[in-house]
């Protein structure tokens, strides 16, 4: 049991210390585009491993996780454009602004559960993408921000790509620690059994708030990466359907398992990129893909090699 | 150490608690009985703060706890095992205690330590008097009815009560479990754990509770040691069975 679970240990490190080994030295032999893609795989994932802290590990429906991913790019792209303070200071303010807005939908609507949670949370979404979309001389209204004037550093291709990959491999390591932490713990017990953990002395509604303002946060250092990336904010960025996509990438990718959601993003940006310069209707792949899924894997890509794997670890099948 | 006053609760006109009133004194085995329906198991919810009752007062250790939040009440001392086993399936049984012992020591807002390294002697104590640390590793659902009987006590335990709520302890046992189980909650009491459950095993309840409050319909109908509450009239026409 302690040799499987070290064996277990070993291998998911070597598997990290490879794939990063490999992202490391990737711009030395990939075509242009393809460190822009692997960029933003990162940053999509990033932003879906933030919305599983809530979704998968927490148990709230969020259905309108994109509106914080668009609150951080505005955010630094306002910051960029229209204020002469220190660039960088706009990687912390999009992702507080974010945070900030979390924290505001999340007292709204932790109160209730399952689909009223997502329900209201998606009708409070949509005002922030109402109130971005319109305001034109804030936030360039349905055209958005476009050549955001990015620090000079981060500004080629190679650079953004070098400084998505450090900061999601630290906000990955962050959000690990806090899934695997007391708090995540706690988190999870709350998602499998709300009356249950009541009972045994958890603030309920508060654990979820500050899961929830944690996710927020993610997504807005997510929405800050993007825009040094792309150049550019725009009000899609805090649509509903971006935020049904985010929800499918935990889905495929196995949402209740930290690194799933990572691969989910992967898989749906290489489709969308990769299928969808043949055609627009890549969406249908993504449809078939989703409903094998459903039927053959509901646990997810991630999560059914993760049952693969724990199943060969322990002779019972019944061991964690 | 536990008073609870006139209380009243109805769903819409149905009235599931009329009048309930018990007192339970530090140390002591309080078993609360009555037919199906006598608004037992409601009563537990009150005063565990899962329901409000309509009228009434609860207090514990002369602290009013009416309104109180079930967290608020499980932080006072006062911790509730379900009549339906109510665990947290995908957890480990180690995990599903351990749970407990978090939130009692204050770490639940502990965002970096790794939650393995966490209350695992607390934890593992617990499993051990309950007779589980055999089991610790295994995922909850896949134990038997039994076990997650005893694992449902053993997440009471992890909150460290002064009063133990058991809603029908040993429903659904095997003979063997429910012997096991009254004498793990007997070694309990003799170490200081006040206990108020109720059962429907009459010959358990006056074999194994120091007093025995009666409930019909809604109304605690007698209050008193086991042979006082044996001879009442009124609870043996009503409940125990003919008169004679």
């Amino acid at each position: 049991m302690g040799l499987s679970r070290a064996s277990s240990k070993l291998v998911s490190l070597s598997f990290l210390f490879i794939g990063l080994l490999a992202l490391s030295v990737a711009p030395l032999f990939l075509p242009r585009f393809f460190i822009y893609l692997t960029a933003l795989v990162l940053l999509t994932g990033l932003l879906a491993t933030s919305l599983n802290l809530a979704l998968g590990f927490g148990g709230m429906y969020q259905f309108n996780h994109s509106v914080f991913y668009g609150l951080g790019a505005y955010g630094l792209s306002l910051m960029l454009i229209k204020t002469s303070l220190p660039p960088l200071l706009g990687y912390i303010v999009g992702p507080v602004i974010s945070a900030i807005m979390a924290l505001i939908m999340g007292i709204i609507c932790v109160r209730l559960s399952k689909l009223y949670f997502g329900m209201l949370q998606l009708s409070l979404g949509s005002l922030v993408w109402v109130v971005i979309y319109r305001w034109y001389s804030f936030t360039g209204g349905d055209d958005g921000l476009h050549g955001v004037p990015i620090p000079q550093l981060f500004s080629s291709v190679t650079g953004s790509y070098y400084f998505t990959l450090v900061v999601t491999f630290f906000c990955m390591v962050i959000l690990y620690f806090i899934v695997h932490s007391p708090f995540g713990r706690i988190l999870q017990a709350i998602r499998d059994n709300p009356e249950r953990s009541a009972s045994v002395g958890i603030r309920v509604r508060l654990q979820q708030l500050i899961a929830l303002v944690i996710a927020g946060f993610f997504a807005g250092v997510a929405g800050g990466l993007f825009v040094t990336v792309e150049g550019s904010a725009f009000p899609d960025l805090l649509s509903w359907t971006l935020s049904l996509e985010l929800i499918i990438m935990c889905l495929l990718g196995g949402w209740f398992t930290f690194f799933g959601p990572m691969l989910g993003a992967a898989i749906i940006v290489c489709l969308r990129a990769l299928v969808g310069g043949y055609t627009e209707f890549w969406t249908l792949a993504l449809a078939i893909i989703l409903m094998l899924l459903i039927y053959f894997l509901p646990e997810g890509a991630l999560g059914f090699f993760e049952r693969i794997w724990h199943g060969k670890a322990s002779a019972s099948g019944e061991v964690k | 150490m536990l008073k609870v006053n006139d209380i009243q609760k109805s769903f819409d006109r149905f009235v599931a608690v009329k009048r309930a009133n018990l007192e339970v004194s530090q140390g002591e085995i309080v078993a609360v009985i009555g037919p199906n329906g006598a608004g037992k198991s409601t009563l537990f919810k009150i005063i565990s703060g899962h329901l409000k009752p309509d009228k009434g007062t609860i207090s514990f250790r002369g602290k009013d706890i009416t309104s109180m939040a079930p967290h608020q009440i499980c932080r006072h001392g006062l911790s509730l095992s379900y009549q339906i086993v109510n665990i947290f399936n995908r957890q480990t049984v180690f995990e599903n205690v351990q749970i407990s012992v978090l939130s009692r020591i204050g770490k639940a807002f502990d965002f970096f330590t790794p939650s393995r390294n966490v209350a695992v002697p607390e934890t593992d104590e617990i499993l051990a008097s309950v007779g589980l640390l055999g089991v610790r590793d295994r995922i909850c659902g896949s134990l038997s009815h039994g076990e997650q009987k005893v694992l449902e006590i053993a997440i009471a335990l992890g909150s460290k009560p002064e009063l133990l709520i058991l809603d029908e302890p040993t429903a659904g046992m095997s003979p063997e479990e429910t012997f096991a189980t009254i004498s793990l909650l007997e070694k309990l009491n003799k170490e200081g754990l006040t206990i108020l459950f109720c059962e429907h095993d009459i010959e358990l309840v006056f074999s194994f509770a120091n007093r025995i409050m009666v409930m019909q319909q809604g109304i605690s109908i007698i209050q008193g040691p086991p042979a006082e509450v044996r001879e009442n009239r009124e609870v043996r026409e009503a409940y125990i069975g003919g008169s004679d």
